[in-house]
């Protein structure tokens, strides 16, 4: 199995995995951010360059470096290979320039936006990017417009990563939308105004790094950071029916999958769970989802306490003493 | 022990002497201060005759702004409510329909917006937090009022008269680097 060090650390892992999923393997602050690599969607990534890393060694014949730094996402690691992200200056200033890129067409329009609170791109550019932009031209605008009856797309922040391109590809039975014309001009559509109407398609919405694609049911409805997370589950015949659901109250604004550490959903759901069941009495709740404490999502959001406290063991400890 | 701090007293049982068993001297010079304070300038003024000058920046009752073009500023992101420590704002938002850019600046806007004055605590987080330029407190005060109800304010106390006339100036209480910032015509903020 090849060997492979990431920011100093080493892990061994399957040949043919890519350096990105040898860095999830470790996990932690050293895995490159990805606003287009999907893991459960085949064939994405290597569209956005904001998972670059430089190669310090190739492998272990050939030590030299690798001459340019390279897409983490579609890059597969061979035996001996030296990785470093957090560890090198150039991949920062490098990411700096990408998120620049990818906000050239992206409108400020987070205090509009339903995504804001749980945006890559806002975290992304929080953690990368400058207070400035160097261009003087214009943003590209197009109007917002319906797909489907249940999906709104605002075109104007869209970052053209693919994500959802796949997603019909992949998961839904007739594919409606796609990419239309090329470069800076590059649009996602429907099929002359066709609506997405399959019953997998609300995952695009998931899948959306941006508010590009975001759910019409929810929308303006309430922001996150208002909304309380929680696990549900129902049974449901198409899909796996495990879903976080976004109470306000008594009330669900929003029914999402469940999304894991990487911002990846962990089951697709279907269209039936996310925008047809918003009454209480129609899921099983788990209980309160676990929200990172640095993200806005977790003010007043209290989940349960662990039973254990950290002074529980240094007590048993004092009370066998005396 | 010793004190470490050195501030502490040691209480004694002395006796009184003579002149401190008279009281004479004593009650003279709490008079003379008495007396002394009639000519003092006061601390205190005939309000609401008289009222005191207030600063640029004084942090009283809330204003919504609206831009040149009279169009409500406010977008209903609800960052203010989250930056709010009090908790004493709410609003629910609103989708603008087409026809209606003249009333209102963006795509959302806020249907109903609520501060609850007793709630508030007048620290100005909420203008701090705002991206908008949309919410600003002024020196005008909250009024008393007999029912608790009549201090939730809402949209049609806080937001300011479309009039030109009647407009509020706030720019007294914006940065030099912000109105330096409203003059470049590149962002769409300034627009
Ligand atoms: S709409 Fe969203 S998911 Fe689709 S390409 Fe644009 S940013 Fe990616
Ligand atoms: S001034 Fe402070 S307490 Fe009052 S509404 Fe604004 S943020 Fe809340
Ligand atoms: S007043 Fe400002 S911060 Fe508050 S909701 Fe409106 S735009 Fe957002
Ligand atoms: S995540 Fe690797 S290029 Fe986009």
């Amino acid at each position: 199995m090849p060997k492979v060090t990431i920011d100093n650390i080493t892990i061994d892992v399957e040949e043919g995995t890519t350096i990105l999923n040898a860095a999830r393997k470790i996990g932690g602050r050293i895995v490159p951010p990805a606003m287009c690599y999907y893991s459960k969607l085949k064939g994405s990534g290597g569209k956005c360059r904001t998972c670059l890393v430089k190669v310090a060694q190739s492998s272990a014949k050939d030590p030299r470096p690798m001459p340019k730094l390279v897409a983490s996402c579609s890059t597969p690691v061979q035996d001996g290979m030296v990785v470093q992200n957090l560890t090198s200056p150039e991949v920062a200033e490098a990411r700096k320039g990408i998120v620049e890129f990818l906000l050239l067409n992206h409108p400020l329009d987070c205090p509009v936006c339903d995504q804001a609170g749980e945006c890559d791109l806002q975290d992304l550019s929080f953690g990368y990017g400058m207070e400035e932009t160097a261009t003087e031209d214009d943003r590209r605008e197009f109007p917002v417009i319906d797909i489907g009856d249940k999906i709104k797309l605002h075109m104007n922040r869209c970052i053209l990563c693919y994500r959802c391109v796949y997603v019909a590809d992949q998961l839904t039975d007739k594919r409606l939308h796609g990419i239309l014309y090329r470069g800076d001009v590059s649009e996602i559509s429907t099929f002359i105004g066709n609506a997405v109407t399959n019953d997998f398609s609300g995952n695009m919405i998931d899948v959306c790094p941006v508010g590009a694609l975001t759910d019409k049911t929810a929308r303006f409805k309430s922001r996150v950071w208002f909304l309380k997370p929680m696990d549900a589950h129902r049974a449901c015949g198409k899909c796996p029916g495990k879903v976080a659901i976004w109470m306000f109250g008594n009330e669900i604004y929003r029914v999402t999958g469940r999304k894991d550490q990487f911002g990846e959903v962990e089951e697709f759901i279907c269209n039936e769970c996310r925008f047809e069941k918003k009454e209480p009495g129609d899921w099983v709740i788990e209980g309160p989802r676990h929200i990172k404490r640095q993200s806005v999502i977790s003010a007043n959001h209290y989940e349960e306490m662990k039973k254990q406290s950290i002074i529980d063991p240094i007590a048993g400890e004092m009370n066998k003493q005396e | 022990m010793k004190s470490l701090t050195n501030r502490s007293k040691v209480v004694s049982n002395k006796q009184m002497t003579f002149w401190e068993r008279i009281y004479f001297p004593a009650i003279l010079n709490g008079m003379r201060i008495t007396f002394g304070h009639l000519f003092r300038r006061k601390a205190t003024v005939q309000y609401p005759e008289a009222t005191r000058e207030f600063s640029d920046i004084y942090r009283g009752k809330h204003v919504l702004k609206r831009d040149d073009e009279g169009r409500e500023r406010c977008t209903s992101c609800g960052l203010c409510a989250v930056a709010c420590p009090a908790e004493a704002i709410t609003m629910v938002s609103a989708e603008r329909k087409p026809g209606e850019e003249h009333l209102y600046r963006e795509e959302k806007y806020a249907a109903v917006y609520e501060i609850n004055m007793l709630r508030c605590i007048f620290c100005g987080d909420c203008e701090e937090a705002c991206p908008k330029e949309a919410i600003f407190l002024t020196k005008e005060l909250v009024k008393s009022e007999y029912q608790r109800e009549k201090f939730i304010y809402g949209k049609d106390e806080l937001v300011e008269s479309p009039d030109p006339a009647k407009r509020v100036d706030v720019s007294k209480r914006q940065t030099k680097e912000v109105l330096e910032f409203k003059k470049d015509k590149r962002y769409k903020h300034n627009k």
